[in-house]
């Protein structure tokens, strides 16, 4: 009889420990969880490498739609852009270049300029003779499916339309040759 | 610790002050008193009988009040130390960043802006230590309630009718005496009028009243947790939005992180007072304190894709709604609220020049450069046109000749043209912006002179998504519940014991409310014929003032 | 007579009343030698049905006043200042009914007199509403806090009954002194209502320019002789008088004279009253408080914040978040309104926890009651006139 109580006793006495345990482990789990993600707010981008590229139609200067699904098992270089951006200017040219020799290996590259003028635009791409298609994000819809905060940010797509790289700031036209080399379809 | 048994052969668990049957005292310190201690009906708070391992006295640690008032206390200080200098995100600098708002802190407010900025106070109520404090309180809530509720539901579920007479003696409210044969009946008659519970064991008799007032207080801490928890899952990813948008009268601009959705600016409007009419009564006020804004607007149409549309295209958007949103009427759809939040006035929108020879100041006509949309070639007839080459909307110097622009915000437009006459048919190259015209290519016979310009306002909207706002709002309304639970209401109770002798026994007590509870007890020993009965705490008052001025006089003498 | 000639006419009615009824008030306790409730209950009913009609005045002249205006008269110092003292003086009637004690309205009537006083040195001209105050949710939010804060506000008051008939007032101690200090912050608060009629009734005025602290040239107007200088300040008013010494630039060097010259003319009353006296301020009150019910004080002490605690989070934490949310887009933005009224009710939630939970009850709890008060009249007072933030509104 005794005995019997005694060992419901130590049963009681560790079940109470273990209930502590969990409630506490938790909380603390919880609050340290909660510190987390105040500290590294700031970091977090809604999109990222890995996850499926948004889809999206845009038409370019010309009048001709682009469809990003409609690129599938193709790599496609996709560059955000302003004529005011001083690092957009500057990238351009090497863009074009690399743009000409990877176009035949199925790498496009679509520019999407953010929401400026026809005019603005069009004259830009003749300034720099550019050959790419660009396209206007009038309503930036397209800039807010991607997130985009700062410019340039060049986004690259693979053949399997997920998202390979996040580019932002200016890029050399080595940077432009590997990061084509990588989107590159097999 | 050991289990405690009472004389009455009742065995209590350990750290029992008051027999959980009969009511006697059971320490010594509790024996000594001459009020009994009720709190938590005498019970054992869980916590303080084991403390054996750092589990434990972990748990022990934030069961403690000492330790809750204590969080709290801290909390209260550190939330006013916050607002001794602006926090951060009320500082006002033209660049946001680090460096910036620390230089802010330190020429503003000096060598203390330094240190508060220093010690991190300047962005007090998100790092990480105000969070741990929060935090902690709110482990202290749990753990000190489910401490407490517990042995408190016991006891008040098996409270027996029948108490030990120094149980009696040592409630505030107290009487003994002769009384009529019939009182008991009339008591019990009386305080069911009073709509007491009443329950009756042998010569005994409690009534009790307003029991539910006791859960009071977990009923508001349990609010008070699943608010916390509320803004814990706030500070997740992707429980809230919270967006600016900058949109222009006339443009439609997808929503962001509202995928589907776009907000076209149809007007903007800013009212102030005018002191007239029907402001007349304000005439004074504005003229003390100048202008004051009576209404920012911001008239917009909603636009929905369909389902299947995809970002870019925009031809096939379906109006919504139309919507003024202004100050405390926010835009409302699919659980979006869009406010009007700041606004600026008088962005250009297009401008008007004429084309004149310098010499002659004669007007050849005028054109309007649209610049939302400026075109290639504007014609003024007769075989007179202006050709745009380049338009800089906010011109900010050449570089290797070549007109820059800083933003694509027409703050300082600059043209580049090439005028046409049948003066000048290969045309005159010239640079214009604001007060300013440029020649580049040599000495020209005509220009373009500002005749005026149009201008638009810029709205911005902040857009908010809140999912946790439900979470939120039933814990502040289960905490409202509790508190108004167990401090509008009170838990009364009487116990009266018929004597061998006849006489009764009788004695009270509330929770809060003593003046409530003998109003309540007037009204049955009138009834009843119940012996006259004392405040126990008066008379130990009158006792110890008694004591005072004996003593002060006994001084006096001395 | 307009509508707002009306309103400021039954203020003054409530005013007067008030005045009356603290004196009336005053002969009951003083009169009651004997200590029995007889005497004292006569001339508290009339010092009672005085207050009544004042406090009907007052209500008349919020109701005259919210017609005037066109919105619930809530909106700015002036306004809720009066709102305050009349609630303080409608918690006091509530209290009254319940528990009959004239000592009671002897402290509080005063007070709200004070409060009343130091609401009018506000520009009190009609006012319109900015567009985040365009809402009912002034009315709903502002009117459930100020209600709450009156009620609050008795606790003190029986809180400062309880501490002058308990402190010592013959025996140097810590609690001497801080009683003391209560008193001798409220005369200082008589000493700015004098101070500002004196210079506004003389019709004072001296203007200055000064660097602002953005570097920029602003300018000002002092309505009492300038004590302290703004930043780099220059005089524009001939034969005002000098600074004695410049303030830098975050620094509001007007608030500042406004703030010294309350001390200078407080602390000059409050030293004639002592001389006059020849006592303690405290002490010149103790034979009013030598009847008191020490028990009956801790009961309406505790009772008081019983009924304001909940009436204070619905209205200055829950309708404030309802409303910040629809006016602000957010709930809560850490203004140093909304941290202050987060802070004081951390406060009485550590009150409630220490009377239920520590035992504290008695001086203690009446020590707690009042620091309470102080920090309400911290959150009206300091935060709106020297904290800047969303809430500044005078």
């Amino acid at each position: 009889m005794a005995e019997d109580k005694k060992a419901k006793k130590t049963n009681r006495k560790r079940n109470r420990a273990f209930m502590r345990l969990a409630i506490l482990s938790m909380l603390v789990l919880a609050i340290g969880y909660t510190i987390y993600n105040s500290v590294t707010a700031d970091d977090v981008e809604v999109l990222k490498v890995g996850d499926k590229a948004p889809d999206f139609a845009l038409e370019d200067m010309e009048g001709n739609r682009h469809k990003l699904s409609d690129y599938k098992g193709e790599g496609v270089f996709l560059n955000f852009w302003g004529t005011w951006c001083e690092p957009c200017v500057k990238e351009m040219p090497a863009m074009d270049r690399q743009y000409k020799e990877y176009e035949e290996q199925g790498v496009h590259i679509l520019a999407v300029n953010i929401a400026q003028s026809d005019f603005e635009v069009q004259s830009f791409a003749d300034r720099f003779d550019l050959s790419f298609p660009i396209a206007i994000d009038r309503s930036k819809s397209v800039m807010t499916a991607y997130n985009i905060r700062p410019l340039p940010t060049t986004v690259l797509v693979n053949p399997e339309g997920d998202i390979q790289r996040i580019v932002t700031g200016e890029m050399s036209e080595q940077d432009i040759k590997g990061f084509m080399e990588e989107i590159k379809p097999q | 610790m050991g289990k405690m048994q009472c004389k009455c052969g009742h065995v209590n668990p350990p750290g029992t002050i008051l027999c959980e049957s009969c009511g006697r005292s059971l320490t010594e310190e509790e024996q000594n008193k001459k009020l009994a201690d009720m709190r938590y009906e005498g019970t054992a708070r869980r916590s303080q009988t084991y403390n054996k391992s750092i589990i434990d006295k972990i748990w022990n640690f934030f069961s403690s009040v000492k330790v809750g008032v204590s969080i709290i206390v801290i909390l209260l200080i550190a939330a006013a130390i916050g607002t001794i200098l602006p926090q951060a995100q009320y500082v006002n600098v033209p660049v946001r960043n680090d460096a910036t708002i620390k230089a802010y802190y330190a020429d503003v407010y000096g060598e203390i802006g330094k240190i508060y900025h220093f010690l991190g106070f300047h962005d007090l109520y998100s790092s990480a230590w105000f969070i741990l404090l929060v935090g902690m309180l709110a482990i202290s809530l749990i753990v000190a309630s489910l401490d407490r509720f517990v042995p408190l539901y016991r006891s008040l579920k098996n409270q027996r009718v029948l108490r030990h007479p120094s149980f009696m003696n040592k409630q505030r409210i107290y009487a003994e005496g002769p009384a009529p044969e019939d009182s008991m009946q009339k008591a019990e008659e009386k305080l069911k009028d009073l709509k007491y519970k009443v329950t009756l064991d042998k010569n005994g008799l409690l009534a009790e009243k307003g029991r539910f007032s006791r859960w009071g207080p977990y009923v508001n801490h349990i609010g008070l947790i699943i608010f916390l928890f509320g803004v814990m899952l706030r500070m997740m990813p992707g429980f809230y939005v919270d967006e600016t948008l900058w949109i222009r009268e006339g443009e439609t601009r997808a929503i962001p992180d509202a995928p589907g959705y776009f907000l076209e600016n149809k007007n903007f409007t800013m009212e102030t007072y005018t002191g007239e009419g029907e402001d007349a009564k304000f005439e004074e006020a504005i003229d003390r304190v100048g202008t004051v804004a009576k209404n920012y607007q911001t008239d917009i149409v909603l636009y929905q894709t369909p389902e299947e549309s995809l970002p870019g295209a925009t031809d096939e958007l379906e109006e919504v709604e139309e919507h003024a949103i202004r100050v405390n009427q926010p835009l409302k759809f699919d659980g979006y609220a869009v406010y009007q939040m700041d606004f600026r006035q008088n962005e250009l929108r297009a401008m008007t020049f004429d084309l004149t020879n310098k010499e002659t100041e004669e007007s050849l006509g005028s054109l309007t450069i649209d610049l939302v949309s400026p075109e290639k070639s504007y014609d003024l007839g007769n075989d007179t046109r202006v050709d745009l080459l380049g338009y800089y909307p906010d011109f900010s110097g050449f570089e290797n000749g070549e007109p820059q622009t800083e933003t694509p915000i027409p703050n300082n437009p600059g043209f580049l043209v090439r005028m046409f006459t049948p003066e000048t048919p290969d045309g005159e190259v010239s640079f214009i912006v604001i007060q300013n015209t440029i020649e580049p290519l040599g000495e020209n016979q005509y220009k373009l002179t500002f005749q005026n310009a149009e201008t638009r306002d810029v709205s911005g909207l902040t857009i908010r998504k809140d999912s946790t706002l439900p979470i939120l709002g039933l814990g502040g309304l289960i905490f409202m519940i509790g508190v108004a639970q167990g401090m509008y209401f009170n838990h009364r109770r009487f116990w009266i014991q018929k004597q061998e002798d006849g006489g009764l026994v009788l004695a009270g007590h509330t929770n809060k409310n003593w003046y409530g509870l003998k109003k309540d007890l007037d009204q049955v020993s009138e009834f009843a014929s119940l012996p006259p009965y004392i405040d126990q705490q008066e008379e130990i008052e009158k006792q110890e003032k008694l004591e005072k001025e004996q003593k002060l006089e006994g001084d006096e003498l001395s | 007579m307009t509508m707002a000639e009306l309103s400021s006419n039954l203020l003054y009615v409530a005013f007067v009343a008030y005045l009356i009824a603290t004196f009336v008030f005053g002969g009951a306790v003083r009169g009651n030698k004997e200590g029995s409730f007889k005497s004292e209950g006569r001339w508290g009913k009339v010092a009672f049905i005085v207050t009544l009609i004042g406090f009907l005045s007052h209500l008349g002249y919020f109701i005259t006043r919210w017609a005037a205006t066109g919105h619930a008269p809530l909106s700015n110092m002036f306004e809720f200042t009066t709102a305050f003292g009349m609630t303080l003086v409608g918690g006091f009637i509530v209290l009254y009914l319940l528990y009959k004690t004239p000592v009671l309205g002897m402290i509080v009537l005063p007070v709200a007199l004070l409060i009343i006083a130091f609401a009018s040195m506000f520009p009190s001209e009609v006012s319109p509403l900015i567009p985040a105050l365009q809402t009912n949710w002034l009315a709903i939010h502002v009117s459930t806090v100020v209600i709450a804060e009156g009620i609050l506000a008795i606790s003190a008051g029986a809180g400062l009954v309880y501490l002058l008939k308990v402190v010592d007032m013959n025996k140097k101690s810590k609690q001497r002194f801080w009683l003391e200090a209560i008193m001798y912050s409220l005369v200082v608060v008589m000493g700015f209502v004098i101070a500002s009629s004196y210079f506004s009734l003389t019709g004072y005025q001296a203007d200055f320019t000064y660097v602002n602290k953005d570097g920029n040239e602003s300018s000002i107007t002092y309505n009492m002789p300038p004590l302290v200088g703004m930043n780099e300040y220059t005089s524009l008013t001939e034969g005002a008088m000098e600074p004695f010494f410049e303030t830098p630039a975050i620094i509001n060097a007007s608030k500042i004279t406004t703030v010294l010259w309350s001390f200078f003319v407080g602390t000059i009353l409050y030293w004639l009253i002592r001389l006059v006296a020849r006592r303690r301020i405290a002490a010149i009150f103790k034979p009013f408080v030598k009847n008191v019910s020490l028990q009956l004080m801790d009961e309406i002490n505790y009772r008081a914040v019983i009924i304001g605690f909940p009436l204070f989070t619905l209205g200055a934490l829950i309708f404030a978040m309802i409303w910040a949310q629809i006016a602000w887009s957010r709930f809560w933005g850490w203004d140093p309104k909304e941290v202050w009224a987060l802070i004081t009710w951390l406060f009485y939630a550590a009150y409630l926890h220490l009377r239920l939970g520590k035992g504290w009850h008695g001086e203690k709890s009446a020590w707690l009651g009042v620091v309470g008060f102080a920090i309400i009249m911290f959150n009206l007072v300091a935060v709106n006139l020297i904290i800047a933030g969303l809430h500044s509104y005078a």
